[in-house]
């Protein structure tokens, strides 16, 4: 004890200190870091199906992403880490490859033009590039078990905000928006809970365990499947401004013709 | 056999002095009067039921659909009394905790307050409920769209000018308790939207200077949001509001029949007479049936439409916010100004946030609205000097000005009101919200300045086309050779019930070239008040450009002159007796002060 109180002042010890500090924040990080997703590498592919990927990527990704997916600021983004689930959202919907530059890639669900399997090649591809989210796992697909309420509850405090609370979607600054959640595959709304497109925030499994996104994918499907739709038309379930619309055209419409008949002198 | 002459009772309440003859007794001496049905003999009886319904039922109102305007409001609102009493029967106002546990599965086990649990309740688990609680809502929307449409045909034709002031203030009044009414309904249930509403009205209330969170404490008896809100909103609605908005709709109704209707102008209709049919038949069948039209469509839009779906917003929780949300539409221009307000407007001095931004759109713009309302038409009073009564309406076109006015109000408030819901404009059209703003901003000063110069000149071109009708005729299209080889196409006289609507209106000059010498005949100076300058030259404003309407001399030089120079020899209108050679003549009714 004498002789490390005899050194505390030695020129030497605020260089021990500073390593001594670095390394175990350094430990620290790696034993607290969040976890990559379950089944982040890619184990069910094959090399064959990884050189088919790129094979792919060169011809349709590459000359907004770069040669190797290092990214061509600003025409497209670096590709290492973004993780299967990615790709497989972004090509899954439509959005890439990107048919016209834009605040922001619209889904496009009806120029899909690559089979899942040439999809599942890409992700491998990315995937090979560098750890990242995975695509999840059926079991959080299937929505057996789902409280649906749950997930409601967690819908109106993570994503009513941007996408409104009955999911068909919200303005945002400059022209982009939050999407309708409507019509949209379960395991895509996984995907994008996971790997946070475009303006989206991330929800990782911190966030949001795996069951809770089942839930809020289940409230979702379940809106979609009609069941909050009771009492009639929804106007497009944009809010007050339906009724509004309503009410000035068709509304008082009727009313106004109904008067001009009654009005109208007697014969 | 009469009975014995009392100084009391009924009888006192007769005009005509005639005594009771009891009904059993008007078998016998019934043969000269009309036989009564027994109920009405019998509270005639009492008391003195036929002077009241003679009055009432002998009442005539003209014929025009825009005068069941006012009508569908009311109707509406009794729709909304009607429905609103039912719902009572089943609505909890209270923000107690419960977890939901009824038939909705997408809320089940979900925490609400009992506002919002038994909302759910009545639109799920009560029979009849949904359908109850959108037709109220869709009564309550229609109401407010009624009471819109019912001032403005009140302003564009001037039914406001005197007599009538005081019924105008009680309508404005009106109107802004219909839309806080609607406020305070739709902020019931206690559903995520109407929670954001009542977060933005703890705002308004919190950006007063010095006494907002006084106020806001006051009023929901704690920090934001507490447990007092939904009690209180439900007082204001069920009770405080609806007893202040019936009585002064009952004053609003015995003010039009003592005032009688106002009616367009016509043939034979002046300023003196109603043309219309009674009450007691006519407008009993009219009016009476046009209640059960509006209930109808209303019912039928409430079972065909979903509104204020509260359980897709799910229950309030002041973390949440949904995108989308917005008012219902009266309560849009308030929110839309303060989605136009800049935010720099938030602002310290020595301490004390002022919030501005908020300010403005709301504590300001909402009294402010009403005031101007109120006070136009003791303000057009002041401007035109005008202090006849009015009992013919006038056609827009016949005062430009105040057409141009409230076509420009109109259009700022469109701007706000639109701006409401500019973020349902960017998704839908694709337009980017900064963009809408920033359009939106200078849309609100410039385009009620292009709306009032666009709708004056139209009404001026309007007026203009009229005189060239009653001095031109109407084109034939027939072409005429002359003996002497000239052509001229024919010009059909108007027949004088055309003419009568094109020229009854009463001529008026502005104050400049009314008023007389700023000195009297001793040169002395007239006393005048300090603000006289500026109704000179409002005055001015309100009358320039105008078209007077023809007068006889002008229509007889027209016609004695052959049918092309007819105007280009028409000397500049000059004030004169306007053309009136029809049946119903009414030129020496005409009262004229100035």
């Amino acid at each position: 004890m004498k002789t490390l109180a005899a050194r505390r002042r030695s020129p030497i010890a605020l260089l021990v200190l500073l390593l001594l500090g670095l390394t175990m924040t350094g430990t620290a990080y790696a034993v607290f870091q969040p976890k990559a997703a379950p089944g982040t590498s890619a184990t069910t592919v094959s090399a064959e199906d990884i050189e088919e990927g790129r094979q792919l990527f060169l011809a349709n990704c590459a000359s907004c992403h770069g040669t190797n997916a290092e990214g061509n600021a600003p025409a497209g983004p670096s590709l290492v880490g973004v993780g299967a689930a990615a790709v497989d959202f972004q090509v899954g919907t439509g959005r890439m490859p990107l048919a016209a530059p834009g605040v922001q890639a619209p889904a496009n669900r009806d120029q899909v033009n690559f089979t899942s399997e040439e999809i599942t090649q890409m992700a491998a591809y990315v995937d090979s590039l560098g750890p990242g989210p995975a695509v999840p796992d059926a079991q959080w697909l299937d929505l057996e078990g789902a409280d649906i309420a749950n997930g409601g509850k967690l819908f109106r405090t993570n994503c009513a905000m941007c996408h409104n609370s009955a999911g068909t979607g919200g303005a945002l600054t400059r022209g982009k928006y939050a999407p309708t959640l409507m019509g949209v595959e379960p395991v895509h709304i996984y995907e994008a809970m996971l790997t946070g497109p475009q303006s989206m925030p991330v929800f990782n499994d911190d966030n949001l365990t795996p069951q809770e996104k089942e839930d809020v994918i289940a409230f979702i499907v379940d809106m979609d499947q009609g069941g909050t739709a009771y009492g009639g038309h929804q106007m497009g379930s944009i809010g007050p401004a339906g009724d509004t619309l309503f009410i000035w055209t068709i509304g008082i419409g009727l009313l106004i013709a109904a008067a001009v008949w009654l009005g109208r002198k007697a014969a | 056999m009469t009975t014995s002459r009392v100084p009391q009772g009924a009888d006192d309440l007769r005009s005509d002095g005639a005594t009771t003859t009891t009904a059993d007794q008007s078998a016998a001496t019934g043969a000269d009067r009309p036989a009564l049905p027994p109920p009405i003999v019998w509270s005639d009886e009492r008391v003195g039921t036929a002077k009241g319904m003679r009055f009432l039922l002998k009442k005539v109102f003209p014929d025009h659909w825009s005068f069941l305007l006012g009508e569908v409001a009311m109707y509406s609102m009794v729709i909304c009394l009607i429905t609103g009493t039912f719902l009572t029967f089943w609505f909890i106002p209270s923000m107690g905790h419960v977890t939901y546990d009824g038939s909705y599965v997408p809320l089940k086990g979900v925490g609400m307050s009992e506002a919002y649990a038994s909302t759910l309740d009545i639109s799920f688990d009560i029979k009849g409920g949904l359908l109850i609680r959108q037709l109220h809502h869709w009564a309550a929307l229609l109401f407010i769209v009624g009471i819109a449409l019912h001032v403005a045909r009140v302003f564009f034709t001037g039914a406001f000018r005197k007599p009538r002031e005081i019924n105008w203030v009680i309508g404005s009044v009106l109107s802004l308790l219909a839309i806080i009414e609607g406020f305070a309904g739709y902020s019931l249930p206690d559903d995520l939207l109407s929670g954001t509403g009542i977060r933005a009205m703890a705002g308004f209330m919190q950006s007063a200077p010095v006494i907002g969170s006084y106020m806001t404490f006051f009023v929901f008896g704690g920090p934001f949001p507490g447990e007092m809100i939904i009690p209180r909103l439900y007082i204001a609605h069920v009770l405080l509001i609806p007893a202040l908005l019936v009585g002064l709709f009952t004053a609003h109704i015995v003010l039009v029949a003592v005032h009688k209707h106002t009616q367009y102008p016509g043939p034979g209709r002046t300023n003196n007479n109603v043309v219309g049919f009674p009450l007691m038949p006519v407008y009993m069948a009219k009016a009476g049936g046009f209640f059960f039209i509006v209930f109808g469509i209303t019912a039928l839009i409430s079972a065909l439409v979903t509104i204020n779906p509260v359980w897709v917003y799910g229950p309030y929780d002041p973390t949440q916010v949904t995108a989308g949300s917005q008012p219902d539409f009266y309560m849009w221009f308030s929110d839309g100004a303060l989605r136009l307000l800049p935010g720099w407007l938030e602002f310290t001095l020595f301490g004390f946030t002022f919030g501005m931004n908020i300010f403005l759109g709301s504590l300001l713009l909402l009294p402010l609205v009403w005031i101007l309302l109120s006070l136009y038409p003791f303000l057009e009073a002041w401007v035109t000097g005008d202090k006849r009564e009015h009992h013919i309406l006038d056609r827009p076109r016949n005062a430009p000005v105040r057409t141009a006015i409230g076509a420009a109000a109109i259009s700022m408030y469109l701007v706000l009101a639109l701006a409401t819901v500019n973020d349902i404009l960017a998704i839908k059209l694709g337009l980017s919200i900064n963009d809408i703003t920033v359009t939106f901003r200078a849309a609100f000063f410039l385009l009620p300045v292009i709306v009032f110069y666009i709708v004056k000149r139209l009404c001026i071109s309007l007026q203009r086309a009229d005189r060239d009708r009653v001095l031109h005729g109407t084109e034939t299209g027939r072409i005429v050779r002359t003996p002497e080889g000239e052509f001229y196409e024919v010009h059909e006289p108007l027949d004088p019930y055309t003419r009568w609507t094109l020229v009854q209106h009463d001529p008026m000059l502005p104050l400049s070239q009314r008023e007389q010498d700023e000195v009297d005949e001793h040169g002395v100076r007239r006393p005048r008040p300090v603000t006289h300058g500026l109704r000179r030259a409002l005055s001015d404003f309100y009358f320039r450009d105008q078209v007077q309407p023809v007068t006889p001399a002008e229509l007889a030089a027209a016609q004695s002159h052959g049918e092309h120079d007819a105007l280009e020899s028409a000397p500049t209108p000059q004030l004169g007796e306007p053309v009136s050679a029809v049946p119903g003549e009414r030129a020496a009714l005409r009262n004229r002060e100035d």
